[in-house]
């Protein structure tokens, strides 16, 4: 196996044994993505090289003079470009950002450096994190390792892609209504949303502060646990952050699933989920049942006003949050304007895409005067009853299971005309943001070339069940060695087009 | 017979709290840097950073409140208002609406009439609610049309004090704002100063036909800079609204701006378009939850408060007008309130301190709480222990304070030092008075005849004759014995 198709753990084993240096691993990653980069396009920004290596080289010196390192150290990993860089571009790949320079590092970010991990780069996403494909950035689209003709998910399709591509050991994304997983889902690999408040938020720049998370991207769950664990705990600089201890993630996940009750909700694996993706989920229920999990079907009756309840309250808070890209104090500012009004609207005309501009307008709509208790006051209702459901499901079940997405990856362009096309996408990972709660997507199986992915949803914090059901479930599926066409591409193949 | 018109005010004041630290972030508050010094990713709304809620800021919003006689609620919540402007880095301002941390207080104040007589008033508050404060916008120094903005006073600490309209003079307006000054300034919460803008008050006015139960049109009015302009502002406004009505005219709904050099309210159209602030609960803050132990703390820490300080000083004997005026003025009530402690007859302790002292620093413009002022609480307690027992008699305790004031000297020590001790041996006072009856011959022949008012005289002799330390008691007793026994 190359080296830029391994995990985290195993490569920490071969780093820590000496077998291997944190340099010659980031000169496989930087040499894989030169060669694939033109193909998949998952960063926004990537590091010099220089930089990178003198990292890299910095982490092996200090594994000389003996230091304690981290299960992260000298390991690369690319970031979701809504997270804060100090000196680095931050653009959320939104025009609006372009040549943005944040002063400062998200609190995931300063505890990848403490845990001495290596930056290369910023993914591409859709801009500020609206929608499923990645599709909606600025600058370029993503396109999936598994087939180039095909989105990689989103809104973490760069990340996703990234991993799934070789070009990143591990990737940090963000999930607001499903954007890691979903692109996990498609890009068949491992995906984990948090519970709200598990990881800091400070430093993500924000779309939906209730419903935004940070998470990791890796090539399998064991990884999720290892950036799982590198990057949760409380943050006085966040007020929604769980003051709550930080488990040891990887202490039980062998523990197996013998016994455990699983609910399957009926709602999430009825009309609209492809029959390919329902048959793999089913097929994934009953290896489950065999390594001795309980499942039953179960009901939550208002999920499916999730969607609606979720494409009222995500844009209505977005509406405010991207308010302060005005043009006065950062980013792109439109020149020559008569008057600050002026400046402002033709500023954010030109700064952001259509599907930004799409959201605000419903946001903005959703809370205005007359209109908000039809809108936003009867979706925080419904997001109360779907906590209430899940809260009550979980007195029975210990965890739920469910497709992630209900298709396969699409190709690009089939869902941009039509907005609720790609909103429907997320039909499955949105009741999970609306309720808190973590939940992790992992590869339960291919139909024609394509990933799909399992969704298991797990208790408030109870991170650590729903990594070791995954684990057990990975181990025993045994899908882990498949790996996207591309890697078969010969190394300095020429790509003219 | 013309309509006669009543006037309804409601005040929404806005203070900014004396923390060192900003609403929701770590970032100084002092007034007067250089522009945009006072600044971090937060305060400046720099993408990713979020606000974490000042615990000192909550807790002085939570003892205005309490001085306030709100109702508390331990669980208020944090909202966006939503709008666009330059200084506004956020496009939005976190701020309290449908949950505001108080509501359903009390303003107690007294207004002197023109008769001099003092009338107890009650101003019920509505709300009191925490928020942020907004940056600066300036075009001083800018090369033209262009603006620039000032962030160092963004999220500065506010708290948001909003009356019930029960406010039924332009008069009254300005006592009740000075009233709730003075309350603030008790509890310590703010510097409440209006000229540097930590105090700040917006009306709303009407005026209705006496009798009538519905408020008529409001008027809001903006850019009350002091006091008297809040009076000048409100009296010029409520003037407009009377000759508009009488000469058959509509109010109109609108924002009006007091111009204080030309003493005119003046309609800013800018305002005009009707705001849909989009408030919507604030998605990075949980709720405050103050817990009753918390409260309850709070409450205790509340020092005394002008009502109660009034009352206790009438209790102690003083007058409505000089307990009132000690009660309003926090400093000299801590004055006054030392003195007491040190030992001080409350009446005369008053009357030194309000007429005597302040009277002397008022001349050479020095302050009370002033380091310059060299007088201490204990200090004058002494000098008027002095007069009350007899060291000295009233009229050397003024020359002491003199000096007192200039050197900082106690009265005990000018006294001796001047060697001022009131004469209250009677022998001594017996020769002085037998001198100047025998140097007066004719005003004591006169006096024997029925010319009665020459006996003020005659003690005035003594006094000088004795360099005004004679007890003038003694000094009448002893000049009317010997007027009486040299007659017979």
């Amino acid at each position: 196996m190359e080296l830029y198709e391994s995990t985290v753990h195993g490569l920490q084993t071969r780093l820590a044994a000496g077998e291997l240096s944190a340099e010659e691993l980031a000169e496989a990653v930087l040499e894989r993505i030169d060669h694939v980069e033109e193909d998949i396009h998952s960063f926004v920004y990537r590091r010099l090289r220089e930089e990178v290596l003198a990292e890299a080289r910095a982490v092996d010196a200090s594994r000389m003079r003996g230091d304690a390192l981290g299960p992260l150290a000298g390991i690369p990993i690319a970031l979701k470009d809504n997270l804060n860089t100090r000196g680095l571009p931050t653009t959320c790949a939104s025009a609006i950002l372009e040549g943005y320079i944040a002063p400062y590092d998200a609190t995931v970010v300063e505890s990848l450096a403490q845990q001495q991990a290596v930056v290369i780069g910023k993914t591409n996403m859709d801009e500020f994190a609206m929608g499923s494909s990645t599709e909606h950035s600025a600058y370029h689209p993503t396109r999936n390792p598994w087939d180039v003709g095909r989105v990689p998910g989103g809104s973490s399709g760069g990340s996703a892609a990234a991993v799934a591509a070789g070009e990143a050991i591990a990737a940090l994304g963000s999930d607001t209504g499903g954007s890691i997983r979903q692109p996990a889902s498609f890009c068949g690999i491992v995906g984990l949303k948090p519970t709200y408040g598990r990881v800091s938020r400070y430093g993500l720049v924000a779309f939906a502060s209730s419903l935004d998370q940070i998470g990791p991207l890796t090539r399998d769950v064991r990884d999720a646990a290892i950036v799982l664990g590198a990057i949760a705990g409380h943050d006085r600089r966040d007020a929604t952050s769980n003051p709550g201890e930080v488990p040891d993630y990887l202490a039980g996940i062998e523990s197996g699933c013998r016994g455990l009750r699983l609910g399957v909700p009926r709602q999430l694996l009825g009309e609209g989920v492809a029959a390919e993706v329902r048959s793999a989920v089913l097929a994934a229920l009953d290896l489950l049942t065999e390594l001795g999990a309980d499942i039953e079907e179960c009901s939550l009756p208002t999920l499916p006003h999730a969607l609606d309840a979720y494409y009222v309250i995500a844009p209505a808070e977005a509406s405010s949050n991207l308010a302060r890209y005005d043009g006065v104090r950062f980013g792109h500012r439109t020149r020559g304007s008569q008057s600050y009004r002026e400046m402002f609207e033709r500023t954010r005309a030109e700064g952001f895409g259509p599907e930004v501009r799409r959201r605000i307008m419903l946001g903005t709509y959703a809370l205005s005067a007359g209109y908000y208790d039809q809108y936003y006051g009867k979706a925080q209702q419904v997001r109360t009853r779907i906590c209430r459901e899940f809260e009550l499901a979980f007195e029975r079940y210990t965890a739920l299971v469910s497709p992630t997405a209900p298709t396969t990856a699409f190709r690009f362009g089939e869902r941009m005309a039509d907005p609720l096309q790609m909103y429907v996408n997320d039909i499955c990972t949105v009741p999970v943001n609306l309720a808190g709660l973590p939940a992790i997507s992992l590869p339960c199986g291919f139909h024609d070339g394509l990933p799909i992915g399992l969704q298991i949803i797990g208790r408030p914090m109870d991170e650590a069940t729903i990594l070791t059901l995954a684990h057990a479930y990975e181990q025993a599926a045994d899908l882990g060695r498949r790996r996207p066409p591309l890697s078969r591409v010969p190394m300095g193949n020429d790509r003219e087009e | 017979m013309a309509t006669v018109y009543e006037t309804v005010i409601g005040l929404e004041v806005h203070v900014e709290l004396a923390t060192e630290t900003k609403m929701f972030c770590g970032c100084p508050t002092a007034f007067g840097a250089p522009p945009n010094t006072q600044v971090c990713p937060v305060c400046l709304g720099l993408p990713g950073s979020l606000p974490v809620p000042n615990a000192r800021a909550i807790a002085y919003a939570l003892k205005a409140a309490l001085a306030l006689e709100c109702e508390i609620d331990p669980e208020c919540r944090w909202d966006r208002k939503n709008y666009h402007y330059p200084d506004l880095p956020k496009g939005y301002q976190i701020t309290q609406y449908a949950r505001p941390l108080a509501r359903s207080g009390h303003l107690r104040f007294s207004i002197t009439e023109t008769n001099g007589d003092t009338v107890d008033r009650e101003v019920r508050i509505r709300r009191l609610h925490m928020e942020e404060d907004t940056g600066k916008s300036t075009h001083e120094g800018l090369p033209g049309t262009s603006t620039g903005v000032d962030l160092n006073r963004a999220g500065v600490p506010l708290i948001e004090i909003v009356s019930e309209p029960d406010i039924r003079t332009p008069e009254e307006a300005r006592v009740y704002l000075q009233a709730l000054r003075t309350l603030l300034l008790y509890t310590g919460v703010s510097d409440v100063k209006m000229e540097e803008g930590s105090l700040r008050c917006d009306a709303n006015v009407s005026v209705r036909p006496v009798g009538e139960d519905t408020l008529g049109v409001l008027v809001e009015i903006k850019n009350m800079n002091s006091f008297r302009s809040v009076q000048r502002a409100l009296e010029f406004e409520v003037n407009r609204q009377v000759d508009l009505l009488q000469s058959g005219g509509r109010i109109v709904r609108e924002t009006r701006h007091w111009d204080d050099r030309r003493e005119i309210t003046f309609s800013s159209r800018s305002k005009e378009e009707a705001h849909d602030y989009r408030y919507f609960p604030e998605p990075d803050l949980g709720p405050c939850d103050l817990t009753p132990a918390f409260v309850e703390q709070t409450r205790q820490s509340l020092p005394e408060l002008p009502t109660a300080k009034c009352q206790r000083y009438i209790s102690l004997g003083l007058s409505g007008y000089d307990a009132s005026v000690l009660a309003m003025d926090p400093p000299l009530a801590s004055f006054f309130d030392a003195m007491l402690r040190a030992g001080g007859a409350p009446r005369e302790s008053a009357a030194l301190l309000t007429v005597e002292l302040l009277g002397r620093l008022n001349a050479t413009g020095i302050a009370i709480h002033d380091p310059a002022c060299r007088v201490t609480p204990s200090a004058l307690a002494e000098l008027q222990k002095l007069v009350a027992d007899g060291t000295i008699n009233g009229k050397i305790a003024k020359e002491v304070l003199d000096e007192m004031v200039q050197t900082g000297a106690t009265a005990r020590t000018v006294v001796e030092n001047r060697g001022l001790r009131q004469v209250s041996d009677e022998g001594a006072i017996l020769e002085a008075v037998r001198s100047v009856l025998t140097a007066n011959p004719v005003e004591v022949a006169d006096y024997r005849d029925g010319k009665e008012k020459l006996f003020g005289f005659l003690v005035g002799q003594v006094m000088k004759a004795t360099r005004g330390k004679a007890n003038p008691a003694l000094v009448n007793a002893v000049l009317r014995r010997e007027l009486q026994g040299r007659s017979e």
